[in-house]
């Protein structure tokens, strides 16, 4: 951008005059990117204007804008929603615990397939591994009712063998957290591996090569090398999940939970859709909503921010 | 890997091999077990007996699931969001991208947030949800299309991938007298086939599992997608499957359907397209998360 003269303020700014020729000269490309923009005006930045409604007493006639200011009595009332509160620890809870169980796992599913020396086995391994992501929660709802169904399922087929009782998994407050976490490793464990094992194949052979000169154990490799070596994609991953905390996820959640499991299973993407679509309070929705936006891309932000003082990477 | 290969077998690699063997029995026992219930005799399978080798077989439950009238209608409805789609993905993602890989155009950097900026932040569920009441699209078809047609993550894929394409190439087709879009569809698409694929065959995959957009805003029964419909019997929304099962049984005394077998055989034609296709295109899938991860 060139100085135009001494003209103070705005004119300081304008763009150089070889720009608007240059914009002539590139207006197809301009008019390719109309009807994407489009789109994306109409279904993501229109919406934005709806969060208002967190803010007013939506009335239907009057609009939106016609509405009264409502001096944040959604949030207010957030506050003491004893239905809110349970949702947002229910959601903090099931992150934390997927952190410790179902974060994990692929990584050490990466290291394990890694030493397997067998390459054919590795990838058939890798590929059924990979089944579970491509099905949709409604899918994998269906086989865990049908697989811990207290009369047909083979989960309790196999304890009335060892003489035990039908237990009736899904409908039972202290068991259907293990079973969503279970759900959950199930489906990522071998499609989360894919960014570790990647990692892996970037290292250096010669490490491994001059260890194996040094006497190393295959123990010691793996935890000398190997490990290093990944840490730098654990911990943006474990960042982001982390800025991930209050999304505990619609899908999973709606299609496994029941009415006999909800003080535990309600999670605030469920609770804002039954909120607003079944209840139809769309502005205290809509508040609940933005609240959980809102601290999601604090989050964000600010694990960008930690990611980049780290390595000189980030996300934007 | 270890450079030198190591043809001694350990303790652990037998552990370690045993392991992923269990694994693997664990991730297909859930469809093998369905499977087997849809393709039992349901009368056989009320009992509690492990069910790992079929003891009978019988056709009906998918003969049931065909001729339901909303079964095929759904297939159609699926197959149809999924291929047109992804096609509208495909052309709105590419129109988005080339522009924006390039680095000499004006103004670029305020055109890629205005790309970016909804990948962060947006309205939520029900702005989003009044807005395309608003638009008249509750109860349309196009609303599995139209929403989501843009996606945002994919525009930067493609972006990303179009500018590490050779400039020289361009210009030489300018200098021949070629314009932008002449440029784009012929020199700068075939190029690009490898991404395309990636974004393709992640949209598929994306609109034959989806079934939320189904179930906020559909009414009619015609017009739902097969998801949508497991997702009903799931939840018993639909409370007319003991009925219906019982007509066809009282019709067809000499076959027998319940709820149940019905359930899991939508439920094994509903995966099976896609579990039958994905290991041919794992590689693209793959690679997609390879050059996601790898960010400029």
């Amino acid at each position: 951008m060139k100085e135009i003269g001494t003209h103070p303020g705005i004119l300081r700014h304008l763009p150089a005059s070889g720009t608007w020729k240059k914009v002539r000269r590139m207006k197809v490309l301009y008019l390719l990117m109309v009807v994407p923009a489009v789109f994306v005006f109409v279904f993501n930045y229109m919406p934005i204007y709806g969060i208002l409604m967190a803010f007013k007493n939506y009335n239907y006639g009057k609009g939106i804008l016609g509405s009264d200011w409502n001096q944040f009595a959604y949030f207010k009332s957030m506050y003491h929603d004893d239905y809110f509160r349970r949702a947002l620890w229910n959601s903090i809870r099931i992150n934390l615990l997927r952190i410790l169980i179902d974060f994990p796992a692929p990584i050490l599913f990466a290291l394990l397939l890694n030493e397997m020396k067998h390459l054919m086995y590795k990838r058939v391994v890798q590929t059924i591994s990979y089944l579970p992501h491509f099905m949709s929660w409604v899918v994998i709802g269906s086989f865990v009712y049908h697989l811990l169904s207290p009369d047909m399922g083979i989960v309790n087929a196999v304890l009335q063998w060892f003489g035990i009782k039908p237990i009736y998994f899904m409908t039972n407050s202290h068991l259907f957290i293990p079973v969503l976490l279970t759900a959950f490793v199930w489906q990522g464990v071998g499609w989360g591996s894919i960014i570790y094992l990647a990692a892996i194949s970037g290292i250096d052979p010669t490490l491994y090569e001059s260890a194996e000169i040094d006497g190393a154990s295959r123990w010691q490799k793996a935890v000398r090398i190997t490990i290093p070596s990944i840490v730098p994609a654990i911990v943006i991953l474990f960042i982001l999940t982390l800025s991930n905390i209050l999304n505990a996820g619609f899908d999973p959640i709606f299609n496994l939970y029941n009415p006999l499991v909800m003080n535990v299973a309600d999670v605030i993407d469920t609770y804002v859709y039954r909120k607003g679509l079944l209840d139809f309070q769309f502005g205290y929705a809509a508040a609940v909503g933005l609240f959980q936006s809102l601290i999601g891309l604090a989050l964000v932000y600010a694990s960008n921010r930690i990611i980049k003082r780290y390595s000189d990477f980030g996300i934007w | 890997m270890i450079a030198a290969p190591n043809k001694k077998i350990g303790w652990f690699d037998v552990i370690s091999y045993f392991m992923l063997a269990v694994f693997c029995f664990s991730v297909l026992l859930p469809f093998w077990d369905m499977l087997l219930l849809s393709i039992s005799d349901p009368k056989k399978t009320a009992s509690l007996a492990l069910r790992l080798w079929p003891k009978s077989f019988s056709l009906d439950a998918y003969e049931f699931a065909f001729s339901y009238n909303k079964v095929p209608l759904a297939y159609l409805v699926t197959i149809g969001r999924t291929v047109c789609g992804t096609a509208l993905t495909l052309l709105l993602v590419t129109l988005a991208a080339y522009p924006l890989s390039k680095r000499e155009l004006p103004f670029r950097n305020y055109f890629t947030s205005y790309f970016l900026i909804p990948m962060f932040f947006g309205g939520g569920l029900i702005p989003t949800y009044l807005i395309i009441r608003k638009l008249g699209l509750i109860d349309s078809l196009l609303v599995y299309i139209l929403p989501g047609a843009v996606g945002l993550f994919y525009v930067l894929l493609v972006r990303n991938f179009f500018m590490t394409l050779e400039k020289e190439i361009e210009d030489a087709a300018f200098i021949d007298g070629a314009g932008h879009i002449r440029i784009l569809f012929s020199i700068i698409a075939p190029l690009s086939k490898p991404v395309l694929a990636t974004i393709a065959l992640w949209a598929m995959v994306g609109h034959w599992n989806a079934w939320f957009d189904a179930l906020i805003y559909i009414r009619d029964a015609d017009k739902l997608t097969l998801q949508a419909i497991l997702q009903q019997l799931l939840s018993q929304a639909s409370s007319t499957i003991p009925t219906d099962t019982q007509n066809f049984n009282t019709l067809n005394p000499d076959k027998y359907v319940t709820g149940k077998s019905f359930q899991a055989a939508l439920t094994i034609i509903t995966i099976g397209p896609i579990v039958l296709v994905y290991p041919f295109f794992q590689k693209y899938f793959v690679q997609g998360i390879m050059i996601g991860s790898i960010k400029g």
